[in-house]
């Protein structure tokens, strides 16, 4: 062996190396041939590096250039195919390995506060910001909380306004399923010196069969202030500051009518113009320009008598809303039964 | 109540366009329902006599009628089956008009052409009466056009007049409110009925005299009849039928003046004498309808002078007394009963009418003398009446006025204005209410008409409603001395939901009465029983949100939907303690899931299973950040005997979970399995919370260790994780079960389960030898307290 079959041998190799190298079509490939080339073992440079020994001593600094070279070579073949690979297959990842994304997981939905729940955390959380309390109290009342206190005795013509269901406790008809939230106010005056001011939302019974119109179970919310000059004009302007802040619009106006409730004294019922054709007329608000939404008033004299206030030192004022009626007219939902009727495509769409 | 307009303008000069006096009436809180122009769309309406009426060929229902039409003839179909020769009757031909802008064509009708139709009130727009053809007054010539021989030629408010202003629901009370909203004079005259010289006494007896303050007779010859065309037509545009020219009056009065009166054949009393007395204890009596009423002691009649009843007082009278085309003479009642009275008797008998729905709200004492004669005025018009001179008047504490101090600084402090005295008076004279002083010394002498002015508060609201709500100010009050806010238990509740939520449950709002049976399912027998339940077999209230959280899932199944996670947060009902009325009242957090959990092609579909259930149970525990609690299996009524599981929490069990049994799937007629958990939030909110003292986590690295150990079946996975808690204490970072197999060689009754343990100290590495002496202590634990073997 001589330095020129060394030079020949790595020479062949070289010129089959430009030809393999750049063909190579893959990170694994180019590895392969690198290892054939310039690898420790077996490779034409390690081969030429064992050879070395062998030649004169004046041949072997010559030789070990050569090697050298070669190796230089190989690497700069090597690294210049290598980023080409690398980028051919960066380019065939997107379809050799891909998912597609569309197929989806399933298990994760959210789920959903029912429409009432939500219209309830609104209103709730509207008065709170005004500085209110959420009061609460039972579902199943007594006569004295859910009629007499709130000044309506036994076979006042107001009773006959609320079709009642009565459970088997206590006397006959003395225990029933609260037919307003309106008992809340007689508990919390009860328990409660004034001032006062909260909103007690809830779920209230009527002995009604079940339609598009009628629902023996619904929803309303209460609301009560009690302290020492409330007025009515605070009433209304209360009503009207929560209407422009629930329907997100400041140009929102209320009207108020004269109107019946044992409760409270003067009683109005209450109506805000029209959220959606703003008074000019439209189905939601049968063409009249506005949309009644509750009853209010002051609270009656001899409700504080009832409770132990004193109506000479202290006024107050009451109102009340349907939270499905609210949610009703908001979103165009034409029968009541949809929101016991629990069906998933709707609890699904809110 | 149907106020006519003609009517009105009898009272006051009105002719304000119909929209302002709509918007006035509303404004002062008597609602209006609806306004009725008639005259406005019917065209081409006329009278017809019929002359024959023959069957129809081909329907056993429908009638031929010939009818003579004024000019001509025509022959029409009708369904109405009081249809009689010599009637006189509305009728449209072909191109007439009716309201609702319906236009008339000839068409046959199961092969007879019918030449137009005869109609009924409610196809003139008169009310809802469609139980038949309008019978017109016979003196009217066929031909004439029925909007003159109607006069519906008006305007009709139908108004909502709330229960506390009985005086509106009557024409004058309306003419009054119009003429005070446009400032307009009240003029009501005063009747004046010629009297006849034969005087017939007749005695009045009041056993009652708190339940009957007032009654009043009055006698009168008379001669039956129609009534004339005027006082029918009134009487159809406010919605009564005209019967006879005497029961008519005394309509007629009761929609004028809101003071109901009865007529008695006064041949057919035993004698001329009234004996009002609370009935006895059983008795009976058959009303007009025909019904036999069972009496209470609570009930007042009016009876004859033998005592034998004739009306049940102020609702509804007898058939014995009740006058007929062979009336001839009669003793008109005019009445003042207590209302509370009436109210209760009304309400116990079931049985309402024109008359007891205006006594139950109070009527006017002091009218009771001039209904009668504005009556007997009528009579003479329109009965020949030939009124006998003196009536008795049994009135033993006649009523007056109320005199109530009313202060105009309070008027304006409760409304938040600053009225002046003149403004206050000046509000409240047009509606017959006398004030005398001025500025907190004002004296209001209400009418005896409004029993609702009572106090200082009904003036005020008075005062309102006259200046207008419009006229009343916006402010806000807010509170000077609390925080508004959420309770600490209302914002766990809303934390609940919204975990709930956060794994993807819809929330449900169910009917909380429930079958007992679908509670019995799940053990639970102590509920509270409805009294007049809305359908008999939902009897009772939920004591558990199952049966409800079931019943939904059974109609979505039914439409489609089986793979469900439903949750509802609600009251519960239990029977209350010894001596107490009010049930025991929780709210429950529940959720429900059915079907499929579906992840294909990315996983296999599975079913729901105790897993998931258990999962919610935790996630309710960890949302409130409960400390220590543990979960064992546990069997419970409703549920699959061996899949399920309690919560405990301090020492107190506070929520179930697992994989419901066939009797509560079978109920409901859901197939598959379906997982439940409930649990009682204020249980769940008393249990202890964990410690939220920060702890730095440790920058130390963890050491894992897997453990494997074979145990019997009875021995709870979770049992396992507890004991390697307590014995590998602050180090312990995480026990997690990775692996659970049964095999014949583990043998029956056995199974393995392997975890895997991370631990970590928090002030240093742990060395192997640390490891390898948890390790051990660990092994010890486990073996000894649950008898288990280490798997090599």
């Amino acid at each position: 062996m001589t330095l020129a079959d060394e030079q020949a041998r790595l020479d062949a190799a070289l010129d089959e190396a430009k030809v393999a190298i750049p063909n190579a079509t893959s990170t694994a490939a180019l590895d392969d041939l690198e290892r054939r080339y310039t690898g420790r073992r077996s490779s034409a440079a390690a081969a030429a590096t064992e050879g070395i020994k062998d030649l004169p001593a004046d041949d072997r600094p010559k030789a070990g250039k050569a090697v050298h070279e070669f190796k230089a070579a190989v690497a700069a073949l090597v690294t210049a195919r290598r980023a080409e690979v690398a980028a051919e297959e960066a380019a065939g990842a997107a379809t050799r390995d891909r998912v597609d994304p569309t197929i989806g997981g399933h298990a994760r939905r959210r789920g959903h506060l029912h429409l009432v729940t939500q219209t309830r955390r609104e209103l709730e959380d509207i008065f709170i910001g005004l500085g209110y309390r959420v009061a609460e109290g039972p579902e199943v009342e007594d006569d004295w909380h859910n009629f007499e206190a709130l000044n309506i005795p036994p076979a006042h013509p107001a009773r006959s306004m609320q079709d009642t269901i009565y459970v088997r406790l206590g006397e006959p008809e003395q225990v029933m399923l609260r037919t307003h939230t309106s008992p809340v106010q007689i508990r919390t005056m009860e328990s409660q010196p004034p001032p006062i001011y909260v909103v007690a939302p809830g779920r209230t019974y009527r002995n009604e069969t079940l339609d598009a119109r009628h629902s023996p179970v619904f929803h309303q919310l209460e609301g009560l202030a009690v302290d020492r000059d409330i007025t009515m004009a605070d009433l209304f302007g209360t009503i009207e500051t929560f209407a422009r802040e629930l329907f997100d619009d400041p140009t929102i106006r209320t009207r108020f009518r004269s109107d019946y409730f044992p409760y409270t004294e003067p009683s109005a019922e209450l109506a805000v113009s029209c959220v959606f054709c703003h008074g000019e007329g439209c189905r939601v608000c049968s063409h009249t320009g506005w949309i009644e939404l509750g009853g209010c008033g002051m609270v009656d004299p001899n409700v504080f008598q009832a409770v132990g206030i004193d109506p000479e030192a202290w006024q107050g004022f009451a109102f009340g809303f349907g939270l499905e009626r609210l949610a009703m007219i908001r979103y165009g939902i034409d029968e009541i039964r949809t929101f016991v009727d629990n069906d998933v495509r709707f609890l699904e769409q809110y | 109540m149907r106020a006519p307009l003609s009517w009105i303008r009898e009272f006051t000069p009105l002719d304000a366009p119909v929209d302002d006096i709509e918007a006035a009436l509303n404004r002062v809180g008597l609602e209006v329902e609806g306004v009725e122009q008639p005259g406005l769309e019917i065209v081409g309406v006329r009278a017809a006599r019929v002359v024959d009426v023959v069957k129809h060929p081909n329907a056993d229902r429908l009638t031929l009628v010939d009818l003579d039409t004024g000019d001509g003839a025509a022959r029409v179909v009708c369904g109405a089956t009081n249809v009689h020769a010599g009637m006189l009757a509305p009728y449209a031909p072909a191109g007439a008009t009716l309201p609702g802008g319906i236009t008339l064509e000839r068409r046959p009708i199961k092969g007879e052409v019918s030449d137009g139709m005869l109609l009924s009130p409610r196809e003139l727009g008169l009310g809802d009466d469609h139980s038949g053809i309008m019978d017109l007054d016979a003196s009217i010539a066929p031909g004439t056009d029925v909007r003159e021989a109607l006069g519906l030629d008006d305007v009709i408010f139908d108004i909502s007049v709330t229960p506390n202003r009985p005086d509106a629901m009557c024409v004058v009370g309306v003419a009054r409110e119009l003429a005070a909203a446009f400032r307009l004079p009240l003029e009501i005259p005063v009747p004046a009925a010629p009297t006849g010289d034969e005087d017939r006494p007749i005695g009045v007896v009041l056993e009652a005299p708190d339940r009957c303050p007032r009654y009043l007779g009055r006698v009168a010859a008379v001669t039956m009849g129609p009534s004339p065309a005027w006082l029918s037509q009134r009487l159809v545009k406010a919605g009564l039928r005209p019967i006879s020219n005497v029961v008519d009056v005394t309509n007629y009065v009761l929609l004028e003046r809101n003071q109901p009166l009865h007529a008695f054949d006064l041949d057919r009393l035993a004698g001329p004498g009234i004996v009002v007395r609370l009935a006895e204890p059983g008795e009976r009596m058959t009303t007009l309808d025909g019904v036999e009423r069972v009496l209470a002691p609570e009930d007042l009649l009016i009876c004859d002078a033998d005592r034998r009843p004739q009306a049940i007082a102020g609702i509804m009278g007898g058939g014995d007394s009740e006058v007929s085309d062979r009336t001839r003479a009669i003793l008109l009642e005019s009445a003042y009963f207590e209302a509370m009275g009436i109210a209760r008797t009304s309400k116990r008998l079931k049985l309402r009418s024109e008359s007891s729905a205006r006594f139950e709200r109070g009527t006017d004492p002091e009218g009771v003398p001039t209904a009668a004669e504005r009556a007997m005025e009528l009579l003479a018009a329109t009965a020949a009446a030939v009124v006998a001179p003196s009536a008795v008047d049994q009135y033993p504490r006649p009523v007056t006025r109320p005199r109530i101090q009313l202060r105009t600084s309070r008027v304006n402090r409760i409304l938040g204005t600053a009225l002046d005295d003149q403004t206050v008076l000046d509000s409240l004279r047009p509606l017959d209410i006398q004030v005398t002083g001025t500025g907190d010394e004002i004296v209001a002498a209400p009418p005896t008409f409004r029993p609702d002015l009572e106090r200082e508060v009904d003036l005020i609201e008075e005062v309102a409603r006259r200046v207008g709500f419009d006229s009343i100010g916006r402010t806000v009050a807010r509170p000077q001395e609390q925080i508004g806010g959420l309770s600490h238990s209302q914002r766990d509740r809303r934390v609940l939901a919204d975990a709930l939520v956060g794994v993807g449950c819809a929330e449900t709002a169910t009917v909380p009465m429930v079958a007992p049976d679908a509670l019995a399912d799940f053990g639970i027998g102590d509920t509270v029983e409805v009294a007049n339940p809305l359908r008999s077999e939902e009897s009772v209230l939920r004591a558990s949100l199952l049966p409800g959280l079931l019943a939904v899932a059974a109609t979505n199944a039914a439409r489609g939907r089986p793979d469900l996670a439903l949750f509802e947060l609600g009251t519960v009902f239990f029977s209350p303690p010894a001596g107490a009325i009010h049930p025991v009242e929780r709210t429950h957090v529940a959720a429900l899931l059915t079907g499929t959990v579906r992840r294909r092609p990315v996983e296999p579909d599975r079913a729901v299973d105790v897993h998931d259930a258990v999962d919610l149970m935790t996630l309710l525990a960890d949302a409130l950040e409960l400390a220590d609690y543990v979960v064992e299996p546990e069997a419970i009524p409703g549920y699959h005997p061996g899949r399920g599981a309690r919560l405990s929490a301090g020492a107190r069990v506070v929520a179930h979970a697992g994989q419901l049994g066939e009797g509560p799937l079978a109920r409901f007629g859901l197939e598959g399995p379906t997982v439940a958990v409930e649990a009682d939030v204020e249980a769940l909110r008393a249990s202890p919370r964990r410690d939220r003292a920060f702890r730095v986590p440790s920058p130390f690295p963890p050491s894992e260790i897997d453990l494997a150990f074979v145990v019997s079946e009875e021995v709870p996975a979770g049992a396992i994780v507890s004991t390697l808690r307590d014995a590998l204490g602050t180090t312990v970072e995480d026990v997690r079960l990775f692996d659970e197999f049964r095999s014949e060689q583990l043998g029956p009754g056995q199974r393995s389960l392997a975890f895997t343990v991370r631990l970590r100290a928090p002030d240093r590495t742990l060395t192997q030898a640390d490891v390898a002496a948890l390790r051990q202590r660990g092994i010890d634990a486990v073996v000894e307290r649950h008898h288990a073997t280490l798997r090599a």
